[in-house]
């Protein structure tokens, strides 16, 4: 009788193999456990292991995107906060006599309508926008974090209230907003600019906080914190923050460059930062009347702007690929 | 507060006094979890409840491993979360030492999670990526400072990475350095450092290769014995928890169906789910796998939203009749069996509780 038995050989077949398998991975996992002192990866015992963060930082190191926009915004910190180092002029020296004349020896990028230095301008423009930039950006993170992530961690009624304010604000166009509020403000500093984008900006980050304070939150880990007895704040603080600040990072890093294009295009309509300011929002917008004539006064903080702007959102990217596990 | 105070020391002092091998240590009783269903955006309405666990009594005994098993969203998770307090229960009690742990709260739910730890089922989710494996045992230490003193705690990671079989000197890694079977070892220790009496592993072996499973159980049992734990054991894989267990529970729709020593249950099983879920194990022996009574059951397993009426298997039972269906079988002895010497004399759910060997049927 062949026909029966064949099946059964080949049952019989199949089990050896697996048993067999079975017990060459039990020995190696064995082997591993016992015997390498070195360990699962086969790096030294003495060798640093690297954590998540060095290892998104190993990343960006290769990553020429990052280095391109890294070295950009390493230039416009340093510029803003000494701006004299590439520019002798002073920006608010100008002789209407000149006015927008075009490139000249000592002054590359010509003059504009009231007979400034495009070159200075454009170079202390920087310290605007980049101080508006980051001063938004941290408000708005912190901000939007604190509210987010309690309201992720804490849920309930506090939840349910805060997600209903966000979608309120989430309604208001931006431009409409700065463009009522900010006209009222007669004040020629950044911080109504910096406190109107933290409030308008804040729910952004604040949905996204809470989003990944819930996904962390449901990790076993949260859990067995949670049975081992730790108290709120130290699931907060040392489980929960640590897992859930990198949606933040890229998404404020990504804003920032957002945050710098809406304070120029605040400035252009009017309402944002007012000469005497040197920003580039207000150069692009004064040069804008005569773009015909002498395009030079518009191009020149134009571009400045447009450079600055792809730098952030760059690095957003990069950061963003780096802290991906999925990714790795 | 000083009300307060007097219970917490009360509540202390209960939990010091130390319970002598096969005496109830943990005693649930009717334990009831009902996830509420809610309508509405803003105003939320409950318009129904999920009864995870519906129902659940059972004691654990100083020393024992109790295994619970039962098909995927059966309540057994649920039940290890409502025993560790990590979810509150909507009704019903868990005595610890005769002290009912499911109200309390702040120092002595603190002091109760001294004794009672837990063991999780993914050991690629239980364990901090972003903590080496120091400070994921040693956090213990800093929740619970009385344990150990401050010089002695990373002596006393490297002592339990040791006990649980890993190298010391791992001391410093990161979870992601480690292999499943590697990662619930320090899941493990974790759950080990406070030096609890009872550990409730919620599927601690599913999410590990068969290879692997074998040595976390073992490590297990050999920690059973070194520390006199007890273990509450909840797994899906039928011949995993015979192997661990000195006793078995069987749940089914968040209610226990059938509970006994393993004996009882494999050998002597007298409720047709748990006839049913035996029949279905795999088995190696072909010759033995064409002899056996294979029960395949209709349907699928009803929502906890709304279970059946009176037994909740009645749905897909063969032996089901209109009594089953107007009055819900309690968790008995059964009467036919009572009073009799059998192993098939033990607590059973059903009306029509009779044996049947499915394993050696034939």
């Amino acid at each position: 009788m062949p026909e029966p038995i064949e099946p059964y050989e080949e049952g019989r077949a199949i089990a050896a193999t697996g048993g067999g398998g079975a017990t060459d991975l039990a020995m190696a996992e064995a082997e591993t456990l016992e015997k390498t002192p070195g360990g699962p990866k086969g790096t030294g015992p003495d060798k640093k292991p690297r954590s998540l963060w060095s290892d998104a930082w190993h990343d960006l190191r290769r990553n020429p995107v990052f280095i391109v926009s890294g070295l950009i915004i390493l230039f416009l910190v340093v510029i803003s906060i000494w701006p004299s180092l590439i520019a002798s002029g002073d920006p608010l020296d100008c002789d209407l006599a000149k006015a927008q004349e075009g490139s000249q020896p000592g002054h590359p990028f010509g003059f504009n309508g009231q007979g400034c230095d495009v070159y200075t301008r454009t170079v202390y423009g920087a310290r605007t926008s980049v101080t508006v930039g980051v001063l938004a950006t941290l408000g708005v993170a912190l901000l939007g974090s604190v509210l987010g992530g309690l309201a992720g961690f804490f849920g309930g009624a506090w939840d349910g209230v805060l997600s209903r304010i966000t979608d309120v604000f989430f309604a208001i166009p931006v431009v409409l907003g700065g463009l009522v509020l900010l006209s009222v403000v007669t004040s020629s500093t950044v911080w109504p600019v910096i406190g109107f984008m933290v409030l308008l900006g804040w729910p952004q980050i604040s949905r996204i906080a809470r989003g990944s304070v819930i996904t962390a939150k449901q990790n076993d880990y949260v859990q067995a914190a949670r049975a081992l007895g730790a108290s709120n704040s130290r699931m907060l603080l040392r489980h929960i923050t640590p897992n859930a600040v990198a949606p933040v990072i890229v998404v404020a890093t990504i804003a920032l460059g957002t945050y710098i294009a809406l304070e120029a295009t605040l400035s252009y309509l009017g309402v944002g930062l007012k000469p005497p300011t040197v920003s580039w929002g207000i150069d692009i917008s004064s040069a804008s009347q005569y773009v015909r004539n002498a395009p030079h006064m518009l191009l020149w903080p134009a571009g400045a702007l447009a450079i600055t702007v792809l730098a952030f959102i760059m690095l957003g990217d990069a950061v963003r690929d780096a802290l991906d596990p999925k990714l790795r | 507060m000083a009300d307060l105070s007097t219970n917490d020391e009360a509540v202390a002092a209960a939990l010091d006094t130390p319970v002598r091998r096969g005496e109830p240590i943990l005693q649930v009783r009717n334990l009831k979890k009902h996830f509420p269903l809610t309508q509405g955006i803003l105003f939320k309405k409950q318009v129904g409840a999920v009864k995870a666990v519906d129902g659940v009594s059972f004691d654990l005994y100083q020393g024992e491993t109790l295994g619970i098993v039962g098909e995927s969203g059966c309540g057994k998770s649920t039940v290890a979360k409502l025993l560790m307090n990590l979810e509150r229960a909507t009704a019903g009690e868990v005595f610890y030492k005769g002290q009912d742990i499911t109200k309390l709260s702040g120092r002595a739910l603190k002091a109760v999670r001294r004794n009672i730890q837990m063991v999780f089922q993914d050991p690629y989710t239980s364990l901090n990526p972003r903590m080496t494996v120091g400070d994921i045992i040693g956090e213990t230490f800093d929740i619970h400072p009385e344990v150990a003193p401050k010089g002695e705690r990373r002596r006393k990671v490297q002592d339990l990475l040791d006990v649980v079989g890993l190298n010391p000197e791992y001391i410093n890694r990161y979870p992601h350095q480690f292999s499943g079977g590697q990662r619930q070892r320090i899941g493990i220790a974790r759950g080990l450092a406070l030096n609890p009496e009872i550990i409730i592993c919620d599927e601690p072996v599913s999410a590990l290769d068969v290879s692997v499973q074998a040595q976390v159980i073992n490590l297990m049992e050999k920690l059973q014995d070194e520390f006199n734990l007890s273990y509450v054991f909840i797994a899906h894989d039928l011949s995993i928890v015979r192997h661990i267990s000195d006793r078995v529970g069987v749940m089914y729709l968040g209610k226990l169906a059938e509970i006994g020593t393993d004996e009882e249950i494999y050998e002597h099983p007298t409720h047709p789910y748990t006839q049913a879920l035996l029949s279905a194990v795999p088995v190696p022996d072909p010759q033995a796998r064409a002899d056996r009574d294979r029960i395949i059951l209709t349907g699928d397993v009803p929502s906890p939203a709304n279970p059946p009426s009176g037994c909740r298997f009645r749905t897909r039972c063969w032996k089901a009749q209109d009594k089953c269906a107007t009055e819900q079988p309690v968790l008995a002895v059964p009467e036919r069996f009572r009073g009799q010497k059998t192993l098939a004399a033990h607590e059973s759910a059903c009306h029509f509780a009779e044996e049947r060997d499915v394993v050696h049927a034939g």
